[in-house]
């Protein structure tokens, strides 16, 4: 056997190596799936969706304020499940926008190193509770708690389901928040500070402006979450599907509808059984088009350093 | 031109009016800061100690180990456990590896084209679709689709309808390939911040010295990036396991009193012959020999019962239900992922959510106590992947 060295070799030509192409192959598939994924959900909701607008016109499905399917003389209009979104979405941003923001500038303009690394972690651990278990503390825990602060309160209300899910989604806001606020270069504050702005000045009129289109960004994955969320309203929202006005009410979201349906026992491919599919298509709508405004949003006033 | 007041210049620059409201404005706000700190903390502390003081006392051996009941002192998670771990079990054997597949081909291999961007779209707004459409999903394609085989795809060989029909439909594999897909978005993002991480100069060397593109990444990428793909892992397998809405659509059961694997000494209830979706016999006249191994009865397919022994050998009529008892052999089968893919299911959370909207008081201790084993085992393996990842930013210093 002669060695390698010294035999002339072509190095003009190379090898194909199938290894490396089936490797390739491979992970190409891996990624390609979650287009598949996003596809799937499309084409099932919109096909789907499509049997249940043959039998329902899409006029009543938006204009019509009762949503009664399941009843002898069904009606289809969306208005209810909306309003009922609406609802528990505001009570939840209405509680987490503000304590998400306060603990945002906090940790990122006030706290110390040490207390910034120890709590952001921990208050993430809010964002992993399972939903269940945040539904059953609305209906058991924070209800009768509002119940004595609000006499006559019923004891199922979208006030305390969305009291909780703005709890659920103050990690969102807060952590994200401080992810862009801590991106704020250092200059931007030493230049406020030399101007002789304190701390919170310098937060409010240079920080938080700086860095909006992270807070907004923020403040939207945390609504469409809110927005997407089911079971806490299932548990302690109440089920009923009625034009809501007043957080105080009982009332159904769109999610809580879809999932009441899927509880019970309708045979798939009924118009009643299609209708959560209709349902979904709102769903789909509505998160889609919060992710296009965030999107939007954040173009528009992003700011480069 | 009026003169400067030079000491009073001094002052406003030494004592600026309404500075000392500013300073304390400055103070307050930490003040606030803390407090809605303070809530988003209590709110960890009060869902613990609540379910703590509603169901810790619940938390027997008797509970893990029983069967769901109408009676609410002898119910137990017994198959919402067992059901919860084959779920996340089928769930992580498909996320793992497709979500770190995914997330190396976007940070190594991917070009810069159409496909790519398409690629990037999707994974970041699946993160975002509520976890009910995925529920929507599964009922269309896995439940329905895949489910039912003699109505979609009745052209295709029996073997693979058969096949198809066992292992999907209302299931745990359906289950499992549901959340995976859910915690997809978790895996891809945490490996690609992994795999970028990873300094340049590492696959450089590789590739200097010969290295195929596959082989640096196998043996000199994956191997740092390792820990911080599994604290996705981890964080994407906790979302999983509390995950309840999309479960609720594919059909997870609220009563479950089997477990999908059996273990030796379990009894078995199973009929023989060759049978019709209504559980009577195809033909009604065949029999079958069958040796009985304990004494009992079994029931004819008329429900009468019949007395057997023991060690006898029956001809019984197609539709006959028997009793047997699992030994080794039957368990050690019954664990084969082809038995249990197929079976039927409930989860911790679906038996916690249906114990919860039961009007009675018992019934709402256990749903306590069955939230508190979830948010103990979600809370420390969130707790688990926020050390690896501490230890990791501390230990690796490039």
């Amino acid at each position: 056997m002669r060695s390698g060295v010294g035999v002339e070799r072509d190095f003009t030509t190379r090898k194909v190596r199938w290894g490396e192409r089936i490797m390739e192959g491979l992970l190409f598939a891996a990624a390609a799936a979650a287009v598949a994924v996003v596809l799937g959900i499309v084409f099932v909701v919109v096909s789907e969706s499509a049997k249940f607008f043959a039998q329902v016109s899409m006029i009543e499905f938006l204009t019509s304020t009762t949503w009664t399917p399941l009843f002898d003389n069904p009606q289809y209009g969306i208005a209810p499940l909306l309003t009922g979104t609406f609802m528990s979405t505001l009570v939840a941003l209405a509680v987490a926008v503000p304590l998400g923001l306060l603990v945002a500038i906090y940790l990122s303009e006030f706290a110390t190193a040490r207390t910034r690394e120890t709590i952001k972690p921990t208050l993430e651990l809010l964002a992993a509770v399972p939903t269940v278990v945040y539904g059953y503390f609305a209906l058991l825990f924070v209800t009768p708690l509002l119940q004595n602060i609000i006499p006559g309160l019923p004891s199922f209300n979208l006030l305390s389901a969305g009291l909780v899910m703005g709890l659920m989604i103050i990690p969102y806001i807060a952590s994200l928040s401080e992810d862009a606020m801590r991106a704020v270069p250092r200059a931007m504050r030493e230049g406020s500070f030399a101007m002789g702005a304190t701390r919170l000045e310098t937060a409010f009129r240079v920080v938080v402006p700086a860095a909006v289109s992270g807070v907004v960004g923020a403040v939207i994955l945390g609504m469409s979450r809110a927005i997407g969320e089911t079971m806490i309203v299932v548990v302690a929202g109440g089920q009923l599907p009625q034009v809501v006005t007043n957080p105080t009410q009982q009332g159904a979201t769109v999610t809580a509808f879809i999932a009441q349906v899927a509880l019970g026992d309708l045979p798939f491919g009924t118009l009643e059984y299609n209708s959560i599919f209709a349902a979904g298509l709102a769903l789909l709508l509505l998160t889609l088009l919060f992710n296009l405004v965030a999107f939007y949003l954040q173009r528009r006033f992003r700011e480069a350093y | 031109m009026a003169a400067i007041d030079v000491q009073r210049v001094r002052d406003i620059a030494e004592q600026p009016p309404g500075l000392a409201a500013r300073k304390f404005k400055d103070r307050a706000f930490i003040f606030w800061g803390i407090v809605a700190t303070i809530i988003g903390l209590g709110t960890l502390v009060a869902l613990v100690s609540d379910l703590y003081m509603d169901g810790g006392h619940r938390l027997t051996p008797a509970f893990f180990f029983g069967f769901p009941s109408a009676n609410p002192a002898e119910a137990g998670i017994l198959s919402s456990w067992v059901g919860s771990l084959l779920v996340i079990l089928t769930t992580a054997l498909v996320a793992i590896p497709v979500g770190m597949l995914a997330g190396v081909y976007l940070e190594e291999y991917a070009p810069k084209n159409p496909m790519t961007s398409a690629i990037e779209i999707a994974v970041n707004n699946l993160a975002g679709v509520p976890s009910i459409l995925f529920g929507l999903m599964a009922v269309g394609i896995f439940v329905q689709f895949l489910g039912n085989p003699a109505r979609y795809f009745s052209f295709l060989p029996e073997g693979f309808r058969n096949a198809s029909a066992d292992l999907f439909g209302q299931s745990i594999l359906t289950a499992g390939i549901t959340l995976a897909l859910l915690i997809l978005p978790v895996v891809i993002v945490a490996t690609r911040e992994a795999v970028r991480g990873v300094p340049q100069e590492i696959r450089h060397a590789a590739l200097a010295v010969g290295a195929t593109k596959w082989q640096t990444t196998q043996h000199h990428v994956m191997p740092y990036a390792l820990p911080g793909v599994v604290t996705g892992v981890i964080i994407g397998i906790s979302r999983a396991l509390g995950e309840t809405a999309p479960l609720i659509m594919i059909g997870g059961l609220t009563f479950v009193a089997f477990l999908p694997i059996t273990l030796p000494g379990d009894s078995r209830f199973e009929t023989i012959g060759v049978l019709d979706q209504y559980g009577a016999a195809v033909d009604p006249t065949a029999t079958e020999s069958v040796r009985i191994t304990h004494d009992g009865v079994v029931v004819l397919p008329d429900f009468t019962e019949m007395p057997v022994q023991a060690g006898q050998t029956y001809d019984l009529p197609h539709g006959t239900t028997v009793q047997t008892v699992a030994d080794w052999g039957d368990a050690v089968a019954s664990w084969s992922p082809g038995h249990w893919l197929g079976s039927e299911f409930t989860v911790m959370p679906i038996q916690m959510f249906n114990w919860t909207s039961r009007p009675q008081a018992e019934f709402l201790e256990i749903a306590a106590a069955a939230g508190l084993v979830l948010l103990v085992i979600t809370l420390l393996m969130n707790g688990a992947a926020i050390w690896l990842r501490y230890r990791l930013r501390k230990s690796i210093k490039w």
